[in-house]
C-alpha cells in the first residue's frame, strides 16, 4: 500500500515533468534557433545547441525593424489603458454596488449584455467611426476604447464592492466624508486584490492585442509589438534565425512580467473562473 | 433633496464607463445592424438593400467554407482541450511543488498570439521544423502541416490546445479545490476505488466548472482568427479560412461593408444560439451542490 502510493506520486511527477517540457519546449527552441547562423538553422537532422552562438542576430533584428519604438508604443498605450480602466471601472462598480439612483439596474444589465457581443460585430462600425473623427492611424483609436469601456471589469469589481459591509461606509459618513472620499479612502483600499487581478488582465489584453492595431494602424513607427512582429514575419520568412531573434525580443519581457506577477495572475483567473 | 444629490453622484461615477459603453459598444452595435441592410463600399452613398446581404452570405461559398472550417476547428479543440486540461488539473491537484509545474503550463497563455504563431510556424515547418524531425526519430513521416489542406486546421487546433491548456487547467484546479475532502473520506470507507471516486464524486461535483469552461471555449473558438492570419493567411486554398477571417476580408480587403456586417450578425446569432442551447442542456449533466 505504502509503495503503491509512493509509486503513484512518482508517476504524477513524471507525467507533469513531461507535460511541462512540452509546454516549455517551443520557447526553448525559439531561443536556441535565434542564436544560430542561417546555415545551422536548415541542417537536417537539426542541431540542438548553436555552434557558434550568433549573438549578432539580436542587434540585426533590432536594426531591421523599429522594435524599440514598438516597445515604447505598446508600453505607454498599455499603461494608460490599465490606469484609466482601474479608475473608471472601479468608480462605476462603486456606484452600481452602493449608490441608489434611478435606472441603475437597467444600466447594469446593459453592461452585462454587452459582454455577450463579439468584438467582430462592432469592429466595422468602430473602424468607420474612427475614420470619421480622424483617429485612424493614431493611438487614440486603441487607447480611448480600452480606457473607457470594460464591462467585464465593471462587473467583477462590483461583485467585490458588494461584499464591503455598510458599517464601514457609515463610519466614514459620520466623519463627514463625501462620495469621492469614501470611494478613494474606503472602497479602493478594500478591493485591492480585485484591482490587481483586473489590472493584470487588462495589461495582458492590451499588450497582446492584435486585431485592433491591425485594423487601425498603418505607419510602422506607430506599431505595437504584436503588429510589428507580424510585419517582421512578412519580411523575413526565409531568414528564420533573424525571425526567431525578433520573436524572442517580443516574448521575453512578457514572460518576465508573468514570472514576477505569477501569483496574482493565477489568483485573478481563479477569481474570474469561479465568479464567472 | 438628499436623494437627488445621491442620484447625481451615481450618474457621475458611472459616467466614464457608460460613455464608453455607449460609444464603443451600443451605438456601434446599432450601426452594425444598419450596415447589414445596406450596400456600401465605405466611401460612396449607402444603398438600402433589405435582406440581400444576408441572402448573399448564405449563398456565398466562402461563407460556408469559413463556417465549416470553424466548426471543424471547434470539434477538434473543445473536447480535446477540456479533457487534457481536466487530466492535468487532476494530476496536478495533490502534487507537491505544483507552483513550478503551473508556471510552465501557463506560460503560453500570457504570450501574444502573434509570437506564438511565429514560433509554431517554425516548429510545424514541413521540411526543417522540429516536430517532423522528432516524429522521424520514432519512425513516423510527418505531414507538411501548415501547407497541406488536410492538416492545416488540425495544426491550428493543436496550437490552440497547447495555448489554452494552462488557462483551463487553472479554472479546473480552482473547481477541484472547492470539493470537500469529506466526500472522498466517506467513499474511501465504503471501499470505492480511485476510478470510482473520479467517476462518481470528482466529475459530477466539477460539472459546473466544466460547464463554464465549455461555454467560454465555444465562444472563443467561434472567433478564431489571429493564428490563421499569422501562420497561413487563411490558406492553403482557403483551407484555414475562418468566420472572423471572412468578416475581416470582406470589410478591409473587398470593402463590402454591408456583406461583412451581415456575416458578423450571423456569427453573433450563431454564438447566441449555441450559448443558449448549452444553458438548456446543462440540466442534463451539470450538478450544482445541494
Amino acid at each position: 500500500m505504502e509503495i503503491s502510493s509512493r509509486g503513484r506520486v512518482f508517476l504524477r511527477h513524471v507525467l507533469l515533468a513531461v507535460g511541462s517540457l512540452v509546454m516549455f519546449f517551443p520557447f526553448l527552441w525559439t531561443v536556441l534557433s535565434s542564436l544560430k547562423d542561417i546555415s545551422q538553422i536548415f541542417v537536417v537532422p537539426p542541431q540542438w545547441i548553436p555552434d557558434p552562438f550568433v549573438w549578432s542576430n539580436y542587434p540585426a533584428s533590432l536594426e531591421a525593424m523599429p522594435f524599440v519604438q514598438a516597445y515604447m508604443n505598446s508600453f505607454y498605450i498599455t499603461v494608460i489603458i490599465v490606469t484609466a480602466t482601474l479608475i473608471s471601472a472601479s468608480m462605476a462598480a462603486y456606484a452600481f454596488a452602493k449608490i441608489r439612483f434611478p435606472g441603475s439596474n437597467i444600466l447594469f444589465i446593459l453592461f452585462l449584455a454587452t459582454m455577450m457581443v463579439p468584438k467582430q460585430v462592432t469592429m466595422i462600425p468602430l473602424y468607420l467611426v474612427m475614420d470619421r473623427i480622424g483617429w485612424l492611424d493614431t493611438h487614440w483609436s486603441l487607447i480611448v476604447p480600452g480606457a473607457l469601456f470594460n464591462a467585464f471589469a465593471v462587473f467583477l469589481l462590483r461583485q467585490f464592492v458588494m461584499g464591503i459591509p455598510r458599517d464601514l461606509e457609515e463610519a466614514a459618513v459620520m466623519d463627514g466624508a463625501g462620495y469621492i472620499r469614501i470611494y478613494w479612502s474606503v472602497i479602493l483600499p478594500l478591493i485591492r486584490p480585485a484591482l490587481a487581478a483586473i489590472g493584470i488582465f487588462t495589461f495582458l489584453g492590451a499588450w497582446n492585442s492584435f486585431l485592433d492595431p491591425l485594423i487601425y494602424l498603418n505607419t510602422p513607427e506607430k506599431f505595437t509589438v504584436p503588429l510589428l512582429l507580424n510585419n517582421f514575419k512578412g519580411l523575413y520568412t526565409a531568414d528564420w534565425s533573424l525571425m526567431m531573434a525578433g520573436t524572442t525580443i517580443s516574448v521575453v519581457p512578457v514572460l518576465i512580467v508573468y514570472i514576477i506577477a505569477q501569483k496574482q495572475i493565477i489568483e485573478g483567473i481563479t477569481l474570474t473562473g469561479i465568479k464567472g | 433633496m438628499q436623494k437627488k444629490h445621491q442620484a447625481l453622484w451615481g450618474y457621475l461615477f458611472i459616467g466614464p464607463q457608460f460613455l464608453g459603453l455607449l460609444c464603443f459598444s451600443l451605438l456601434p452595435l446599432l450601426y452594425a445592424l444598419y450596415l447589414s441592410f445596406v450596400n456600401w463600399d465605405g466611401f460612396g452613398v449607402p444603398l438600402f438593400v433589405g435582406l440581400d446581404n444576408f441572402k448573399g452570405q448564405l449563398s456565398d461559398p466562402d461563407f460556408w467554407k469559413a463556417l465549416i472550417n470553424t466548426m471543424y476547428y471547434m470539434v477538434l479543440v473543445i473536447p480535446a482541450g477540456i479533457i487534457l486540461a481536466l487530466l492535468v488539473a487532476i494530476v496536478l491537484n495533490k502534487v507537491k511543488g505544483k507552483e513550478i509545474y503551473r508556471l510552465f503550463f501557463f506560460m503560453p497563455v500570457v504570450t501574444s498570439s502573434v509570437s506564438v504563431g511565429v514560433i509554431w510556424m517554425w516548429i510545424l515547418n514541413g521540411e526543417f521544423g522540429i516536430l517532423n524531425h522528432l516524429l522521424r526519430a520514432i519512425g513516423i513521416t510527418g505531414p507538411m502541416w501548415l501547407t497541406d489542406t488536410q492538416w492545416v486546421i488540425p495544426s491550428i487546433a493543436l496550437l490552440s490546445i497547447w495555448l489554452g491548456l494552462g488557462y483551463n487547467m487553472v479554472i479546473f484546479l480552482a473547481g477541484l479545490q472547492g470539493i470537500s475532502k469529506s466526500y472522498y473520506e466517506a467513499a474511501e470507507i465504503d471501499g470505492a476505488s480511485k476510478f470510482q471516486q473520479l467517476r462518481y464524486i470528482t466529475l459530477p461535483l466539477l460539472s459546473p466548472t466544466t460547464f463554464f469552461v465549455t461555454i467560454m471555449m465555444v465562444i472563443s473558438s467561434f472567433q478564431v482568427f489571429d493564428q490563421a492570419f499569422v501562420m497561413t493567411n487563411g490558406g492553403p486554398a482557403k483551407a484555414s479560412y475562418t468566420l472572423v477571417y471572412h468578416i475581416y476580408d470582406q470589410a478591409f480587403i473587398d470593402f463590402t461593408m454591408g456583406e461583412s456586417a451581415a456575416a458578423a450578425m450571423i456569427l453573433f446569432v450563431i454564438i447566441l444560439v449555441f450559448t443558449l442551447l448549452q444553458f438548456k442542456m446543462q440540466k442534463r449533466w451539470v450538478h450544482y451542490g445541494d
